[in-house]
């Protein structure tokens, strides 16, 4: 399955959650195929597997989480038939990074920033690196990224949340990834953060220092602003996916449908008339998820066959979108 | 008549032994508000919206200015009055309740700040028809604890609350924020339909300017505990006057418009 164009295939993938409380089954198949120079919001509702589809795609999964079955290819490397070594310097640095939730509170609270950075230096390429070419080396690339070379001489405790949150961005992508995996790098932040954020992502995709992004957020309104594809992540199955605008002008899955139709956003042109719904019920339990779609128990439109059957990743050939319904294929 | 004046508010914080630090929270904040009526306080963290909040609850006691309500300053008031005629709901609903206690104890508590006497049947009923009113089917939810429900399940839970206690006012502190995206249009339909069915002013306390929007009819921009802009909503987030009410609304991704990002 080696491809020029694809910076990131997944097939089947499955991944779940073990331990003494049973097994949770929260990636469950997925299948995927990211162009190279994409930027792919991965959205849904909580609990539905977006930051655990985000934890596996790098390779290491925390404990309890658990590589199931399917294959990831990052740039045609085969992530869980990498040796380890090889993935923790020469993937996990040029090839992938990963940035998880909540990551801005990860730098060391007693070291400052190029400290920080030097230990993540030495555990990644094993070398011990001088402090004066460090201080350049990292100093040139925060300021390749648009911010302060000075920014690495200070504490965590002397930095913003947002700037926190920059700064673990910048150090992630040191060796200039050609993926970027960001897990809700915006959440807990101030608007305006929140916008400095984005752009920062925007430019480092514009001048090169990374070529695709996986964007993971529960915030439609904002990944809407720099994505150009969309997936849609519910009970562990990957329900859709497409064009951004499409997906949120013209939703084809029941559930992205309603879930497009419950987002309070802001419209500078003044306020909606309509009111907006939520989703009635709540996602089921991935302990025991239904039988067949696992959408059917808040499906307005299920069907017989919903109740028994999974549906498959239906290709809407010229929509270049992909549809896990029972709507989209056979017999309709 | 307004039924709620808030004029001058200030609060200053201070802290350190040896030498004093103070940090003015609120300053010098006025505005007031009429008999149901929806407003929204909006501001980035640290703009004095939680600060006012708690002012408004008695919880802290401003450093100047005044709080009326009904011609009468808030801290005349004797509590019970005063929380039979202002109710709060908060951002985290499970550190809103006693754990300890099955859920059943929040409504029946909540019906001892009501006058009447009631029979237990009459609770019975009207604890029901509260709960209906939210949309929580009673039987699968009372007698259960705090942690057996969901946080959406529970904020609408604490509206039931509001609804059996009848109170003027409702001080609606980022009350969505802890909630999954797409519960938060029901909670906050909910709080619509409070305004429109029983004449509740609501004070509706938010970072989210798309919320504000949708829900409110007049708006406070506040920064650093100045208030900044106000007005009807429409007004102040199509056409802001104020730099910084400019500057906040630019930063609010929106998903019927896109950023310049190159700018």
């Amino acid at each position: 399955m080696q491809n020029e164009e694809l910076i990131l295939q997944i097939k089947d993938l499955k991944g779940y959650y073990k331990g003494s409380f049973g097994t949770v089954y929260s990636v469950d198949g997925v299948t995927l195929n990211v162009n190279k120079g994409d930027i792919v919001a991965i959205a849904g509702e909580s609990g539905c597997g977006k930051s655990t589809l985000a934890e596996l795609i790098t390779g290491t999964p925390k404990p309890l989480l658990h590589y199931q079955s399917g294959d990831i290819l990052i740039d045609n490397f085969n992530i869980y038939k990498t040796p380890s070594d090889i993935l923790r310097k020469d993937v996990k640095t040029k090839i992938v990074s990963y940035v998880p939730q909540a990551s801005l509170d990860s730098l060391n609270p007693v070291l400052k920033i190029i400290d920080f950075i030097s230990d993540v230096v030495k555990e990644r390429t094993g070398e011990k690196v001088a402090k004066t070419e460090l201080v350049k080396f990292a100093g040139d690339h925060f300021e390749r990224v648009g911010l302060n070379r000075d920014v690495i001489q200070k504490y965590p405790h002397e930095l913003s949340g947002g700037m926190k949150q920059r700064s673990v961005i910048a150090i992630s992508t040191m060796w200039n990834p050609k993926l970027l995996i960001v897990d809700e790098p915006t959440s807990a932040l101030d608007v305006s953060s929140q916008k400095k954020i984005i752009k920062m992502l925007y430019e480092m995709k514009r001048d090169g220092i990374i070529e695709s992004i996986l964007f993971v957020s529960h915030d439609v309104s904002s990944l809407s602003q720099i994505c150009n594809k969309m997936i849609i992540m519910y009970a562990g199955h990957l329900q859709e996916y497409g064009n951004m605008d499409d997906m949120v002008k013209k939703p084809l899955h029941p559930y992205t449908n309603l879930l497009m139709n419950s987002i309070v956003s802001f419209d500078p042109n003044g306020k909606h008339k309509e009111k907006l719904e939520s989703i009635s019920g709540s996602p089921p339990s991935l302990k025991s998820p239904p039988n067949g779609c696992r959408f059917n128990p808040r499906c307005p439109k299920v069907k017989d066959i919903c109740l028994e059957k999974e549906p498959p990743l239906f290709e809407i050939n010229d929509e270049n979108r992909f549809v896990k319904c029972w709507l989209y294929g056979e017999g309709n | 008549m307004s039924l709620f004046e808030i004029k001058n508010l200030s609060k200053t914080y201070s802290s350190g032994i040896i030498s004093r630090v103070n940090t003015n929270a609120v300053k010098n904040v006025s505005f007031e508000l009429k008999e149901g009526q929806l407003i929204a306080l909006v501001g980035e963290s640290g703009s004095g919206k939680s600060t006012i909040a708690k002012m408004l609850l008695k919880l802290e006691k401003p450093s100047s200015g005044e709080i009326v309500l009904n011609g009468q300053s808030i801290f005349d008031y004797d509590a019970k009055d005063y929380y039979k005629q202002v109710q709060v709901i908060f951002q985290d609903p499970y550190s809103s309740i006693n754990y300890f206690y099955k859920i059943d104890r929040v409504l029946e508590q909540a019906l001892k700040l009501r006058n009447a006497e009631l029979t237990t049947d009459e609770k019975e009923k009207l604890i029901k028809e509260a709960l209906s009113k939210v949309g929580i089917d009673a039987d699968e939810i009372l007698g259960r604890y705090p942690h057996q429900l969901s946080g959406g399940q529970l904020q609408r839970f604490l509206i039931a609350r509001i609804l059996l206690i009848k109170p003027k006012i409702v001080i609606a502190d980022e009350i969505t924020s802890m909630i999954d995206a797409s519960s938060r249009a029901g909670i906050l339909n909910l709080l619509l339909d409070l305004r429109d069915n029983e004449g509740l002013t609501v004070v509706f306390i938010t970072h989210d300017i798309g919320q504000a929007q949708y829900i409110a009819d007049d708006i406070i921009v506040l920064k650093e505990g100045d208030l900044v802009e106000s007005g009807k909503v429409n007004d102040v987030l199509t056409n802001p006057q104020h730099q910084y009410t400019k500057e906040l609304l630019s930063c609010v991704p929106s998903l019927y418009t896109k950023w310049d990002l190159e700018n």
